[in-house]
C-alpha cells in the first residue's frame, strides 16, 4: 500500500497519457472509421451508390487488416507511422497506430449499424426528391444515430485496451504503469489500483454512452 | 392527354443464374392514368405492381419503354431531372416508412426542405397539412409514440407536403385493421375530391378498389390483363384472375359447388338474373315472375352500388307450371341477363 502511495503521482501522469492516447485516437480512428463505414454501406449492391467492385476492394482491405493481432500489428506498421508522423515510437506513433487499426474494426461497426436502417425510409426520401447525398445525410445518418453512438462506446472500450498494450510495447500509460510497477516489482496492489483506474474509466464512458444513445433513441 | 402514360413499358432485371434470360417484373405494359382519376392496380404479390408503381416516379428506372408524366419524357430524364419530378408525385407506403429520429412536423416539412422554400413557408404549410390530417395536436411527437393509423396520415401529410399532382399509395392501407382502414380510404378519396390530387393507388384488396377507384387496372406475371372502369370490370370481368377478384367482394354467380348445394336444397328451376344499372329494374322482374303465377324464392346473390351504380347476381328457385316459367323468363330476358342453372 506503501508503494501504491509513493507511485501516485505517476499513477496520474499515466493516467492522463493513457486519456490522450485513447481520445486522440478514438477521434481520428472516429472518422477515418465512420468515413470508410459509410463507403462500405453506401457502395454496398443495392445501396444508395451502389459499386459492386469498390465495395468489394473496400472489404477485401478490411478483412486483411481487421483480425490482424493488434500487438503484432503494432510492430508492422512501425515504418509505416515514421513515414506518416515521422516516428516509430513515442505518443505520436501510437495514436497514428491505433488510429488505423482502429479505423478497421470502426468501419465495420459503422456499416453494420448504418445497416439496420430500413431501406423504405431511404425511399421515402428519395421519392420525396432528395439526392442522394441529403438521404445519406438528412436521413441514414441520423436515423442510424443511436446504434452508433452505443458502437462507438463499445470502440471506446476497445481502444482503452489498445492503448494498454502499446503502452506496455514502449512506456507510457496504465498498461506500462500496471507492469512495470506493478507485476514486475511483485505488488499486486499496484497492479489493481490501475485495473480498477481503467475499469472505472470504462464504466463511466459506457454509462455516458447508454445514456446518450437513450436521449437519441428516446426510450 | 392522360397525366401519365406508359408505352410497351418494360422492367427486367437479370437472372440470378448465369446464362438464363433476364426476369420480366414489367413485361409490356400500356397505361393511361387521366387527371383526377384513382387509378387503382390489383393483383396478387408478385405480379409486378409495387414495381410498375415505382417506374412513374423512376424509383425504378424502366428497362425499355416509353412513361410520359405530366407531359415530360421521364425515361430519358437526369439524376437531377428526376428529383424535379419526384417533388410533383407524392408517395405513401405500406410500412409508412416515417423519420424516426424525426418528429411529425419534421417528417411532414422533409420535403419542402428538399424543395428549399422559405423557413415561414414551411411552417405555414405543415401547420396546413396538419390540420387536414386531422393531426394538429401530434406536431412534436415523434412516430414511434404514434398508432398505425395516425402513422399513415403523417405519410399522406408528407407525401402532399409539395402540393403534387400525383399521390401513389403503394399498399397503404395493407397494414392497417378494418376501421383504420375505413379512415385511411376516407382521408385518400377527401384528397382526390378536395384537392385535385390523382391517386395511383396499388393493393391486393378489391375493397380498396371498390370503395376508392375510379379506374383499374388488373395485374398479372408482369402484364395489365385487364383494365377499364371499376363498374365495368366488376359487373362484368372478363379474365380469370380478375374474376377471381371481383369474387373476393362481390357475391355473384354460385360456384358449381355452391350450385350443388342449391340443387338438393330447392326443388324446381334455378336460373340466375344478372342486372346492370339501366337495365331492368327489380320491382319490374318480381311482378313479371308473381304475374305468371311463378312461385320464387331468392337463394344466392347480392346487389352491389360502385361509384353509385348498381348492379348484381340474384339466383332464384322457380316452382309452378314449365310453360309458365319459360314465359316469364323470356319476358324478363328483355330487360336483365337469364343465365338458367337448371
Amino acid at each position: 500500500m506503501d508503494a501504491l502511495i509513493d507511485l501516485l503521482p505517476k499513477l496520474g501522469t499515466a493516467t492522463v497519457e493513457t486519456l490522450y492516447l485513447v481520445s486522440l485516437s478514438l477521434f481520428f480512428g472516429g472518422i477515418a472509421g465512420l468515413f470508410l463505414g459509410v463507403c462500405l454501406y453506401v457502395t454496398r449492391p443495392g445501396n444508395l451508390y451502389s459499386h459492386p467492385v469498390l465495395y468489394a476492394i473496400l472489404n477485401v482491405i478490411v478483412n486483411i487488416f481487421r483480425p490482424i493481432p493488434f500487438i503484432i500489428f503494432l510492430a508492422a506498421a512501425q515504418p509505416l507511422s515514421r513515414l506518416v508522423v515521422g516516428t516509430g515510437i513515442g505518443p505520436a506513433a501510437f495514436v497514428f497506430i491505433i488510429s488505423l487499426a482502429a479505423t478497421f474494426g470502426i468501419s465495420r461497426i459503422v456499416e453494420q449499424n448504418v445497416l439496420t436502417v430500413s431501406p423504405g425510409v431511404i425511399e421515402a426520401s428519395r421519392a420525396a426528391g432528395a439526392s442522394r447525398m441529403r438521404t445519406l445525410f438528412s436521413i441514414v445518418l441520423p436515423e442510424a444515430l443511436g446504434p452508433l453512438i452505443l458502437g462507438y462506446t463499445f470502440v471506446f472500450v476497445v481502444i482503452v485496451d489498445m492503448s494498454a498494450v502499446a503502452g506496455f510495447i514502449a512506456g507510457g500509460g496504465l498498461g506500462a504503469f500496471a507492469i512495470q510497477y506493478g507485476f514486475r516489482q511483485f505488488q499486486p496492489v499496484v497492479t489493481w489500483a490501475a485495473v480498477i483506474i481503467i475499469i472505472l474509466l470504462v464504466q463511466l464512458i459506457q454509462f455516458f454512452g447508454n445514456w446518450l444513445a437513450r436521449r437519441v433513441l428516446r426510450r | 392527354m392522360p397525366l401519365v402514360s406508359l408505352r410497351d413499358v418494360a422492367k427486367r432485371y437479370p437472372s440470378p443464374q448465369k446464362g438464363a434470360p433476364p426476369i420480366a417484373a414489367i413485361d409490356g405494359v400500356d397505361l393511361d392514368i387521366e387527371a383526377g382519376d384513382v387509378f387503382g392496380i390489383i393483383g396478387y404479390s408478385g405480379a409486378g405492381k409495387s414495381t410498375l408503381v415505382r417506374l412513374i416516379n423512376a424509383l425504378e428506372p424502366a428497362t425499355s419503354g416509353s412513361i410520359v408524366v405530366d407531359g415530360t419524357e421521364i425515361t430519358t430524364l437526369s439524376e437531377r431531372g428526376l428529383q424535379e419530378l419526384r417533388l410533383g408525385i407524392g408517395m405513401i407506403f405500406q410500412q409508412f416508412n416515417l423519420f424516426n429520429s424525426k418528429t411529425v412536423r419534421k417528417n411532414i416539412a422533409y420535403p419542402l426542405e428538399v424543395a428549399k422554400r422559405s423557413k415561414a413557408e414551411i411552417r405555414t404549410r405543415v401547420d396546413e397539412l396538419l390540420d387536414f390530417v386531422g393531426l394538429a395536436d401530434k406536431a412534436g411527437s415523434y412516430p414511434d409514440q404514434l398508432s398505425g393509423g395516425q402513422k399513415q396520415r403523417v405519410g399522406i401529410a408528407r407525401a402532399l407536403a409539395t402540393s403534387p399532382r400525383i399521390l401513389l399509395a403503394d399498399e397503404a392501407t395493407s397494414a392497417l385493421d378494418p376501421e383504420t382502414t375505413q379512415e385511411v380510404l376516407a382521408l385518400l378519396k377527401q384528397v382526390n375530391r378536395d384537392l385535385g390530387v390523382t391517386i395511383v393507388v396499388i393493393t391486393h384488396e378489391m375493397e380498396v378498389i371498390q370503395s376508392l377507384a375510379t379506374k383499374v387496372a388488373v395485374m398479372e406475371q408482369g402484364k395489365v390483363i385487364e383494365q377499364g372502369d371499376v363498374f365495368e370490370v366488376f359487373s362484368d370481368p372478363q379474365h380469370a384472375a380478375s374474376k377471381r377478384f371481383v369474387s373476393t367482394v362481390i357475391k355473384g354467380v354460385p360456384s358449381p359447388a355452391e350450385l350443388d348445394v342449391l340443387r338438393d336444397r330447392h326443388a324446381g328451376r334455378i336460373a340466375t338474373l344478372s342486372f346492370r344499372d339501366g337495365d331492368a329494374s327489380q320491382a319490374g322482374v318480381f311482378l313479371t315472375l308473381a304475374q305468371a303465377g311463378v312461385d320464387f324464392e331468392l337463394v344466392y346473390g347480392g346487389i352491389n352500388d360502385i361509384q353509385g351504380r348498381a348492379f348484381g347476381h340474384l339466383t332464384l328457385a322457380l316452382r309452378g307450371d314449365d310453360a309458365a316459367i319459360d314465359e316469364a323468363l323470356a319476358s324478363i330476358g328483355t330487360q336483365a341477363t337469364v343465365t338458367e342453372v337448371r
